[in-house]
Parts: C-alpha cells; structure tokens; sequence
C-alpha cells in the first residue's frame, strides 16, 4: 500500500488528498489536545481559569509556584526519581544475567521457566495486595521507599527478563562459542561480549521500567502513608482543596504538566526503541 | 567428546547460578505474596493485625447462617463490580480496537511528517494513567470543563452534562478516558504488523484491480489477525484489572466500581483483610481464566519454544 506510485492529481484526487490529511489532522488532535489543554490551563490564574480559551493568552506561573507550597511537591518528585531509578537498576542487572541464561544456554526447564515468567508478567497487581502488604510489613518496610521498589519487580522484573531474552536470542552463536574456546568464563562472556551487544535493548527496556515505575499508583497508594513519603502519582490524586467540590485544578494541572513533560521528551526522545521494545514484549511474547 | 559433555554441564550449573538471583526475588515478590493472600482469604484476618487470622474456610466466599447467605458470592456489590469490570474491558477494547486499526492504516501510508504523527499520537501513551484521569476530570468538567462548552456551542447540549459525577455517565466517561489513553498503544502495534507484510500480496490484489476495501477484508486482516489478537489479549487483561483510571475519576462509586477497586476497598477501607484477599483470589482465577480462554480461542502461541 505504502509506495506505490502516485497517480496524476486530478479533482478527484486532490479531494482525496484533502480528505486524508484532514484524517490525519483529526488523529493528531485527538491525541494531543488534552495534553494541551492541560498545559494552557495551568498557565491561567484566578478565574481566568474557569473561561474555556483555546490558545494560551497569559502566560502565568503562579500555579507551578503554589503547587510546592501547598503539599510536600518537591519530595513527591524525589521520591519517584529514587524509586522509578532503583527499580530499573535492580531490574537491568538481574534481568540481563537470567536472560543470558534463558536465552543462550540450552538446559532441562528453560521453557517451563519462561512460560512462568510470562504468567507473572500477566498477574493482576490486586491479586497478591495483602500479601504483599504483609511482606512489606514483615520486613519492616511499610510507608517506607523501598517498599516500593521491592514491590515493582513483580512487573519490572519478568518484563525485563523477557524482552531481554528475545533480543539476546537473536545475536548469533559464534559470538560466545568463540569466546568459550577461548576459554572465557560465563561472567566474562556476559560482561565483554554481550553488553555492549546490548546497550539499545538495555536502553529500551530500561525506559519502560522507568515509566512503568514512574507511573505505578495501586502499590504506592497502598504502602505508603505520609505525604513526604508518596510518589508523584499518588501526590497529584490525593490533591484537594479546601472542600471536595472545589478542586485546585490550576495546581493539579501545573503538577500534571511538571510531571508529564519530562517523559513526553524521553518517549519522543526514543520512539522508535520504545516501538521496538513495546513490539518484542507484546507481539512476540 | 568427555569434554563437551564437562563444559555443557558446566554451562546448565552457570545457567542456574545466573538465574538464582532473579528466581528468589520473584519468588519473594511474586509466589509468596500470592500463596499469602490465597491463605489470608480463607481466614477471618482484620488489616491492622494480620498475625492474629483465625481459619474460617470457605466462609469469606459463601456461607449460611440463620437462613441467610453471606460471603463474596452472596454480595450483590461484587456482582455489580463483576458487570462493570466485563462491560468496561469488552467496550474499551473492542472501540481501542477499532480505532486504533484505522488509525494504524492511515498511518501505513507513507505522507511527509509521518514521522511527526507517528510520535504525537505517542503522548497520551506517555501520560501517566493518574495525570491523564485527572486532566480528563477537568476536561470533563460540569461547569468549566472544555467538554460542555465545546457540546452547548455547537447546541447539542443545553445544559450542561455531569460526566463525572451523574451515575449513569460514570461508565461513559470512564470508558473515553480509557480508549483515549490506550489506542495509541493498539496503533502501533498493528502498525509494525502491518509494517512486516510482504508488498507483493497488495501489488497482486491492487493490480487485478480488487477493491481496495476487498483487499483489507481478505488480504490484510487475516494476515494481521495473530498480532491483532495478542495486542487484543493484552489489553483485555490489562482492562480486567483496572483501577487506576477510574479510582481517579470517579472513585470507589458504585456504579463504575471494578473488581479491583471492590478488592482494595474491602482490605484497606474496611480493613477487612480476610475477605478481601478472598475477592483477590477470586479475582486472580477469573482473570487466569479469561487468559486461557483467549489463548485458545485466538489459538495464539506465546513462546517460540
């Protein structure tokens, strides 16, 4: 469909052409215009905020100020940069060492031990909460960080090992059988051969733990407590104001946007990677 | 030939010995917590003291007492969870479906700025489901909201509609919030199916001069239905489980509460960590068997083992 050649324009064919584009404009719109009119709103103060504009006239930033003065904002962020980083570092070294094995050594059970690796990748969070929140406990770690990172690797974890395996199956054979007659150890093999091999797949699904981390709200509303202790996405849904029927929506939109425009870029930053991982960790597994 | 059989055996121990550390971390976060909660759920366990659960049995599910039936299954508010959870999965994916299969195609053709397209179309998959239910709520505003004026000016509306908070709407909303976050992710992965098909099959049909509409229907769509049906089964997974998107937006209200938003209030609400973990095991074998339902009724394969 793509490519083939282009018939010569006529009236019809312009009206198509027009027709398509105009599609095309729809789509774009659809997508991007909440994100949009979240950023527009949030730049508006006092009641301009309660007049529908469509372009952005005033250009104030009282709501970025008061959305870190009315709430512990600032450690919120911090606390998802710690835990969203600890989670895909922990997540990286042990996923990329399990999926050598998974993907490079032929041993009894190696599918067996996919296939559950895959079904926990499909566990519904809600169906191990009060078991987790009982180890969290057991472990002293309620309203605490790492309670969190901890509790992420039930979806960062087998994600990773599997969208690792798969890119790591498709390097060819010679690379490491040339490296055991050399008579380089397993570590070695994994360290000098493969990684560097793997530095896009480990950026890929690096990223997507990231934001699946960033993201996670069911666990980090459960395990935590204190306001100084919640991640972004808990911080931003518990945001009120003095009653529950006013809600401080140029703060919930300046705190929506402050959150949101870092990973924009990222995922524009990486598109195609975040593709291509979505891809191996859908399609193929 | 001893030392090849010597360097494979080596190789199945560093085998192990490299999964060890990924296998116990999965174990403790995943096959002790769901063993746990199994456990909890057939004991009387309050959420503020786990240690001191009682063993009842069954009765978190069903039980008879003085003629009359309580447990999970005897709550009508189950139930009603149960029916929402099954008409918000089975809309929002079959419209995400849709809509994202269009959109895909459209984004086949090649056109300058593609690319552009391709990476706006991105954003609301990028949105975390949290910001995106509360811009949603704002755009949905009774009284502000962009959604109502946009509806009254063009005079379909003449006053203006509680999306979020009219019980009957709950559902509504709650389902374009929700096809709007995730068609992205449905596009795109149909578009790198449609992106592997070989060109010489349209080649073929558009020179015999078939319909272009024909050549969807029987070209195309079979030769994407295995991606079309795993992205279809991942989402309809995901959609069983929801709760983010509509905790957010309109809370734990009845009328659009989920099985997953029921799970929760039940253990962290109303403490009741017993009956709770219940609804969670019953929640984990529901979901595991629509999985294997889907699986054999798409007949897809999962591992290329």
């Amino acid at each position: 469909m793509a490519d083939h050649p282009r018939p010569p324009l006529t009236a019809t064919g312009a009206l198509r052409r027009a027709g398509f584009f105009a599609l095309v404009a729809v789509i774009v719109l659809y997508a991007v215009f909440p994100f949009y009119y979240a950023i527009i709103s949030s730049l508006k103060s006092g009641s301009d905020l309660f007049r529908v504009d469509y372009f952005p006239f005033t250009w104030e930033f009282d709501n970025y100020a008061s959305v870190f003065r009315g709430q512990p904002f600032g450690t919120n962020i911090f606390n998802s940069i710690i835990v969203a980083t600890s989670v895909v570092a922990l997540s990286l070294v042990l996923g990329i060492t399990a999926a050598y094995a998974l993907a490079r050594i032929r041993f009894r059970g190696r599918s067996v031990l996919l296939v559950t690796i895959l079904g926990v990748s499909m566990f519904p969070q809600v169906a191990v909460l009060s078991g987790m929140f009982q180890l969290i406990r057991t472990l002293g770690l309620f309203n605490r960080l790492p309670a969190l990172v901890i509790s992420y690797m039930i979806f960062t974890l087998p994600f990773t090992v599997w969208v690792l395996t798969t890119f790591m199956r498709e390097l060819p054979k010679e690379l490491e059988e040339a490296a055991i007659l050399d008579g380089a150890s397993s570590v070695t093999i994994v360290r000098r051969v493969f990684m560097p091999l793997m530095w896009p797949a480990l950026v890929t699904t690096g990223l997507l733990a990231f934001i699946a981390a960033w993201n996670e709200f069911l666990f980090a509303l459960s395990f935590t407590l204190t306001n100084d202790k919640r991640t972004v996405p808990v911080g931003i849904a518990v945001m009120s104001g003095a009653s529950a029927h006013e809600l401080p929506w140029g703060n919930i939109m300046a705190a929506s946007v402050i959150v949101t425009v870092p990973l924009v870029l990222l995922v524009l930053m990486f598109q195609r990677r975040i593709v291509s991982g979505l891809t191996a960790g859908a399609v193929k597994g | 030939m001893r030392d090849t059989s010597w360097l494979a055996a080596s190789r199945t121990r560093s085998a192990w010995l490299f999964l060890a550390p990924m296998l116990v971390l999965l174990a403790l976060v995943a096959g002790w917590p769901l063993l746990r909660t199994i456990w909890l759920g057939l004991t009387d366990a309050n959420t503020l003291q786990l240690g001191q659960a009682k063993w009842v049995g069954f009765d978190n599910f069903l039980t008879r007492s003085d003629g009359k039936w309580y447990g999970v299954l005897a709550d009508p508010v189950w139930w009603r969870s149960v029916r929402n959870t099954l008409w918000f999965a089975v809309f929002s994916v079959s419209i995400e479906t849709v809509l994202g299969l269009g959109i895909a195609l459209v984004l086949n053709r090649a056109f300058p700025g593609r690319g552009i397209v391709r990476a706006a179309i991105l954003i609301p998959w990028a949105i975390p489901t949290v910001v995106s239910a509360r811009i949603w709520g704002w755009l949905l505003n009774d009284q502000y909201g962009f959604i109502n004026h946009v509806l009254a000016s063009l005079g379909i509306i003449d006053h203006p509609v509680a999306w979020t908070a009219d019980p009957s709407l709950l559902m509504t909303s709650v389902i374009m919030v929700d096809v709007w976050k995730t068609t992205p992710f449905m596009a795109l992965l149909i578009l790198a199916a449609l992106q592997m098909l070989p060109k010489e099959c349209y080649e073929a049909a558009l020179l015999d001069g078939t319909h272009p509409l024909k050549v969807f229907w029987r070209v195309t769509l079979p030769l994407i239905r295995p991606a079309l049906m795993v992205a279809v089964i991942f989402r309809a997974i995901d959609a069983l489980r929801a709760f983010d998107v509509i905790y957010v937006l309109t809370g734990a209200n009845e009328r659009s509460m989920t099985m997953s938003i029921y799970a929760r209030q039940q253990l962290f609400e109303f403490n009741q960590a017993g009956y709770g973990s219940a609804v969670s095991t019953l929640l984990f074998f529901l979901i595991a068997l629509a999985t294997i339902l889907l699986l054999v009724a798409t007949r897809v394969r999962l591992t290329n083992d």
